[in-house]
């Protein structure tokens, strides 16, 4: 395949950027989109260009780096996938292909397509943890009965991987899908409930003071997400912030 | 409870209870207009009005607390898309929203917007003739040449084709706007549950329903009159 790609180039945080084109040549419908960038970098690198910086590690759509936006979807038009698990076969020969950084205002560019998304760490240390006694007198977690229905939800929203699609593709750049799997994910818990209260509503407000936007439940974070997690959690997360405020 | 209001959560939930509040008055309202079209000449509909019209209760605690409602809806709406706006400074070359949410949850600025605007319409036409024949000239007996008015008064806004076409499309409007509200307010307050399938359904049949019927009443009148 032959590919026009249109790219966000950017020096730095400062600097202003703009969309660059790239033409790229003999692309395997059977690579995967990073490969694909990894083959442009390659030719921007013996031309003695700069090659495009952009997020990813582990490329098994585990670890949550690879943070591209991809003819206006977050991680492209794929579903259930994140970018580096997207394949060229989604795409044509001939194709223009648009691809921008994650774009929220508590997600600032960093270089070209990488993006700083510590604003999410700083809500996961707001609350997003238990405290377990560590001093030999622990229960075993197996002798905690769990019904089946909690864990697997428990289990489901636990399997967010902080990629920031949710807030990328969120007109609003709202955060609460990320922010409602992480409350979710201990309020489904009996070991998350000695710091349910505060939890919820630290976390909400780390939320809103880092800049994200107001949840208006268009959905589309839930469409977009890699992980397929469900809008519930964040229905869940205002039921857990009003029981929390309403406590004081 | 303190800040509520000032966290996302907070203003997510009380322009969710203002919603579920003006939803209740759309019911009644419709209710009631539903009335004018039966075929008694208009004598439950001026019943109803003048009921309403008169009621202690309904004119000083519903009213006002309807004006609040209304106004802090859309005063909260302007604010939450400002703030929204700004949390995205940089806008993307390329968005592709239609892939991934409807073009309803994503415009309810626009077609609350254009709500705003008929009842800015419907004020001038009912409200503030209404608020001046009872709160300024005093008179409360809601009669106009020995008889009720309100249907005569009725009939007589929905002449003008120009007006039922203002009616028809900000109902239109409405009715978009009601097809996320609905749900939206829902999950907002946290029901997102095993009913939500079927609150689904009911909120489309509401969200549909409801505007059609005002527009089926506003064309009744202009072609039987």
């Amino acid at each position: 395949m032959n590919l026009t790609l249109k790219i966000w180039r950017q020096k730095g945080a400062n600097d202003k950027g703009r969309m660059v084109d790239y033409k790229v040549t003999d692309i395997s419908e059977h690579m995967s989109f990073l490969e694909m960038m990894d083959v442009l970098n390659e030719q921007l690198i013996n031309r003695g260009e700069e090659p495009v910086a952009f997020d990813h590690d582990c490329r098994e759509g585990i670890c949550g780096m690879c943070s591209m936006y991809i003819n206006g979807e977050a991680h492209g038009p794929d579903r259930g996938v994140t970018t580096c698990q997207l394949h060229m076969r989604m795409f044509k020969d001939g194709d223009t292909i648009t691809i921008e950084p994650w774009r929220a205002a508590a997600f600032p560019v960093i270089k070209d397509l990488v993006v700083d998304r510590t604003s999410f760490e700083r809500i996961q240390q707001a609350g997003g943890y238990i405290s377990v006694n560590t001093s030999g007198n622990t229960t075993d977690a197996n002798s905690i009965l769990i019904p089946k229905e909690d864990a697997d939800k428990a289990m489901d929203a636990a399997t967010c991987i902080g990629c920031g699609a949710c807030v990328a593709t969120c007109k609003n750049s709202s955060a609460m899908l990320f922010v409602g799997a992480k409350v979710s994910q201990y309020a489904l818990l009996p070991q998350g409930q000695v710091e349910a209260t505060e939890r919820v509503k630290n976390m909400v407000a780390q939320m809103d003071l880092e800049g994200f936007g107001n949840c208006t439940n268009t959905g589309a974070c839930e469409i977009e997400c890699p992980k397929g997690i469900s809008l519930e959690n964040i229905a869940r997360m205002n039921t857990e912030f009003l029981k929390a405020s309403l406590k004081g | 409870m303190s800040g509520l209001l000032k966290s996302s959560i907070g203003r997510k939930f009380a322009m969710a209870l203002s919603a579920f509040f003006l939803m209740f008055f759309l019911l009644q309202h419709f209710a009631i207009n539903l009335t004018s079209i039966f075929p008694d000449n208009g004598e439950t509909f001026n019943k109803l009005s003048h009921f309403m019209g008169t009621n202690a209760l309904i004119q000083y605690v519903m009213q006002p607390v309807l004006i609040f409602g209304v106004v802090f809806h859309f005063v909260m709406g302007f604010i939450l898309e400002i703030k929204n706006n700004s949390a995205r400074k940089v806008k993307y070359a390329k968005n592709n929203g239609a892939a991934n949410s409807t073009w309803m949850s994503r415009n309810m600025i626009f077609s609350g917007a254009a709500i705003l605007a008929f009842i800015v319409l419907h004020f001038i036409d009912f409200w503030f003739p209404e608020i001046n024949t009872k709160f300024i000239q005093g008179d409360w007996s809601g009669l106009h040449d020995g008889e009720f008015r309100y249907f005569h008064e009725l009939q007589h806004k929905f002449l003008s084709p120009v007006r039922v076409a203002a009616y028809v499309v900000a109902f239109v409007f409405l009715a978009l706007h009601l097809l996320h509200g609905f749900n939206s307010a829902f999950q907002s307050v946290g029901a997102n549950n095993k009913y939500t399938r079927g609150l689904k359904t009911f909120g489309k049949v509401y969200a549909i329903g409801i505007p059609v019927g005002f527009i089926i009443i506003a064309l009744f009148h202009h072609f039987n009159h």
